[in-house]
């Protein structure tokens, strides 16, 4: 066992930390409240290599390991959890796919300028009555000639609004139930798509994210990735990925939060002392950085063993749920000890607070996850 | 990042494993009920080496690393939390003061009988002196070569058995921390009896027992440290000591796991497994997530001391999490067991007992949040 990073783990840790505290941390406030997508910072983070972190050189990436990526998207997070999660969809829902079930000419014409951060991506899988059962797959894709022909919604998309490009699940063969589930990639200029409405939301108010239609979408028959059929497979193991992803979100989100607290803690006089003083206040502290450990060691675990190859769903799974859960518990702490100032906009809790909560919701809610996990128990 | 153990851990967990699995498993609802541990089976762990596990080799012990000691503890106490207790209390806080303060002349005089076997205990609480250790009332007067011992011990676990007491006592007529000291004093020393063996909820196997300081005289050389070292050993045996509850709780833990998901494979209501049931699965669900997190809190701590570094705050967190996390663990796979896991036909009855004490000894869930709060407070 070894729970250090390597020296180029720590090095890639270091570049995000410092890019996060010089770029994103000034602004981080001011693009929530006006929900404003970081379209500079994104642009930033691509020429740092930070939005294909795990592919290949040859198509574009940085070609590091889930680590170091993991390490560097919690610094991200933890200045502004709406980059994060830009970052983390480019990243685990759209490079990845693309690089482990694409060809090479689509990972060459596609995958490159993704991994470059000269485009950004987005995944559509979620649709109106398609959430935690994704294969209820109500958008249908058709064959014409060379082209596949889509017709449907997607909602809850994230990065919708923004994005160059995108992976559709469709449903092409409805007999078949998950198994005629297609995956695609659509250009955002294609006629017939349109980003028809952007969520109001409680946080990650500068990330977007959009419902989209597809009104008889033209799809060309050389944008079908993987084989057909594979779509519900790919999407599965994309989530297995994503859901580290998310777990690094949270643990950004949650160091943040404490961060803020113990800072407050320390400085805050009540009864003529330091709040930190009290036990009260000392055991909320001790609680909140014992599960953040606990929670940065199991994303870690997971991060591992897909550098290392082995199947890793329960463990994701594991990272996913306790991580998200954590950062519930460890904001909601903050605010408390924060009080009424926690409340406020004027301080960064107020929207650690809201930005959690959707942590434990989306790529597989806490109950989904759950599910994955106890199916590992009961194999 | 590296989270494969080594060959030779896995080697280690395997021997143990298998061990515990032909030898105590069998016992262990006797054992229980008799309270009592064989002393056939005390005879085997001895020739196996367990009572050696800690030791430096060159006073005949294993010398394993801390990990390997985790999985150790983790593997007995899956099997018996009972024997895990005797075993990691002679290794950790029985024998470490020795070993890590002793001088070299007792170091030679004691630890070789340790590691072949003859077992430690740690006396430190008292009526009056539980997490406030430095309260305890117990005096140590010098009298030319020897200290004279009076006073009582309380939950002194191994104490029916033992060959060696350490003993914490104070200067008489002193209070708070410094005027504490560390003796090591052998059984049959007059003076030093045993008053009562406790009557235990769990770990009924392990003996537990209240000693009787009168007019014990030990000789000065047997005094561990020096003159005030006492509640810094004791501090210290502590924290190396949380480690290993923290593995013989996660051992009763996933054993708690494996019963639930044996039983609720088998178990039908409705027409079908309680394993089909997703109420059944969340439990599972949360019970292997939390005991996963526990054990990586526990494998880091015994990382950073295997390389010397400081791991007072890590061990705490390690214990703390644990053991809370093998309580709920425990309370889960007893609600899934029903009427049950109430009874002593199944060994959830037992685990819901063993597991109660792993928030208490060698420091209560709340000293471990006082632990940790003031090293984070002290660090940013």
């Amino acid at each position: 066992m070894d729970f250090a990073l390597t020296e180029p783990q720590e090095t890639i840790r270091k570049l995000a930390a410092d890019f996060a505290a010089r770029e994103v941390s000034p602004i981080a406030a001011a693009i929530d409240r006006e929900e404003r997508f970081p379209a500079e910072v994104v642009k930033r983070l691509g020429e740092l290599g930070f939005m294909g972190m795990n592919v290949a050189a040859e198509f574009g990436g940085a070609a590091l390991d889930t680590v170091s990526y993991i390490v560097a998207l919690e610094e991200i997070s933890k200045a502004c959890a709406s980059t994060g999660v830009i970052m983390s969809v480019n990243n685990s829902l759209v490079c990845w796919p693309l690089e482990t079930f694409g060809n090479d000419e689509q990972k060459n014409r596609v995958l490159a300028p993704l991994a470059r951060g000269e485009k950004l991506g987005a995944f559509c899988l979620s649709e109106p009555n398609a959430g935690t059962d994704a294969a209820n797959q109500q958008t249908r894709a058709v064959r014409d000639g060379d082209h596949w022909v889509l017709n449907g919604l997607k909602n809850f998309i994230t990065n919708g609004a923004n994005a160059d490009v995108l992976i559709v699940f469709a449903m092409a063969d409805p007999e078949k139930k998950h198994k005629g589930i297609n995956a695609y990639i659509v250009d955002t200029d294609t006629l017939g798509f349109a980003v028809i409405a952007k969520e109001k939301k409680m946080g990650l108010r500068a990330s977007d994210t959009a419902q989209l239609a597809f009104d008889n979408v033209r799809v060309p028959a050389a944008n079908l990735l993987g084989q057909p059929g594979e779509g519900f497979k790919i999407a599965m193991s994309t989530l297995d990925g994503g859901r580290i992803g998310i777990a690094a979100q949270a643990l950004g989100i949650a160091q943040a939060a404490y961060d803020s607290a113990v800072a407050y803690a320390k400085q805050r006089e009540q009864f003529g002392r330091p709040i930190a003083s009290f036990q009260a206040i000392q055991w909320k502290i001790a609680d909140m950085r014992t599960r953040l450990d606990a929670a940065r060691l199991l994303t870690l675990r997971a991060a591992w063993l897909k550098d290392i190859k082995v199947r890793h769903s329960e463990e994701s799974a594991m990272a996913k749920l306790f991580a998200s859960e954590t950062a519930g518990f460890v904001v909601n702490e903050a605010v408390q000890i924060l009080g009424g100032n926690g409340y406020s906009k004027e301080y960064p809790v107020e929207r650690h607070f809201r930005d959690a909560k959707i942590c434990e919701i989306y790529e597989g809610t806490s109950e989904a996850q759950r599910m994955v996990i106890a199916a590992g128990q009961l194999r | 990042m590296d989270f494969d153990f080594s060959e030779t851990q896995l080697m280690m967990r395997d021997m143990v494993r298998d061990f515990a699995r032909r030898e105590v498993a069998p016992l262990a609802r006797e054992m229980d009920a008799q309270g009592e541990i064989p002393e056939a089976l005390v005879a085997k762990l001895r020739e196996s080496g367990f009572f050696a596990l800690a030791f430096p080799e060159e006073f005949g012990g294993l010398a394993v690393d801390t990990i390997s000691y985790a999985l150790v503890v983790e593997e007995l106490s899956r099997a018996s939390a009972g024997v895990a207790i005797m075993v990691t209390v002679h290794n950790s806080v029985g024998s470490y003061p020795l070993a890590m303060f002793g001088s070299p002349e007792i170091k030679r005089r004691f630890l070789p009988r340790m590691a072949a076997g003859e077992i430690a205990a740690f006396c430190v609480t008292e009526a009056g002196a539980g997490s406030d250790a430095a309260a305890l009332t117990s005096t140590a007067r010098r009298d030319g070569d020897v200290w004279i011992l009076e006073g009582s011990k309380l939950y002194v676990t191994n104490g029916a058995r033992a060959a060696f007491f350490v003993v914490l006592a104070r200067t008489p007529g002193t209070s708070g921390h410094r005027d504490i000291h560390a003796f090591v004093v052998e059984r049959g020393s007059p003076g030093l009896t045993v008053a009562k063996k406790e009557d235990k909820m769990g770990l009924r196997a392990s003996d537990t027992v209240a000693l009787d300081l009168a007019d014990v005289r030990v000789p000065a050389d047997q005094l561990i440290g020096r003159e005030g070292d006492g509640f810094r050993i004791a501090m210290a045996a502590l924290d190396a000591g949380r480690i290993g509850v923290a593995f013989q709780a996660l051992g009763i833990g996933y054993a708690c796991l494996d019963e639930a998901v044996r039983y609720a494979k088998v178990r039908e209501q409705f027409g079908r497994p309680l394993a089909d049931q997703p109420v059944i699965q969340n439990m599972l669900a949360d019970m292997a997530t939390d005991l996963d997190a526990g054990r990586m809190l526990g494998f880091r701590a015994a990382w950073l001391k295997d390389r010397g570094r400081p791991c007072s705050k890590e061990a705490a967190m390690a214990k703390l999490f644990a053991t809370e996390a093998a309580g709920r663990a425990a309370d889960t796979a007893l609600q899934i067991h029903g009427g049950y896991g109430y009874v002593k036909e199944y060994a959830v009855e037992r685990y819901y007992r063993d597991v109660r004490i792993t928030r208490i000894y060698e420091g209560t869930s709340e000293i471990q949040r006082l632990v940790i709060a003031r090293r984070l407070l002290a660090e940013s």
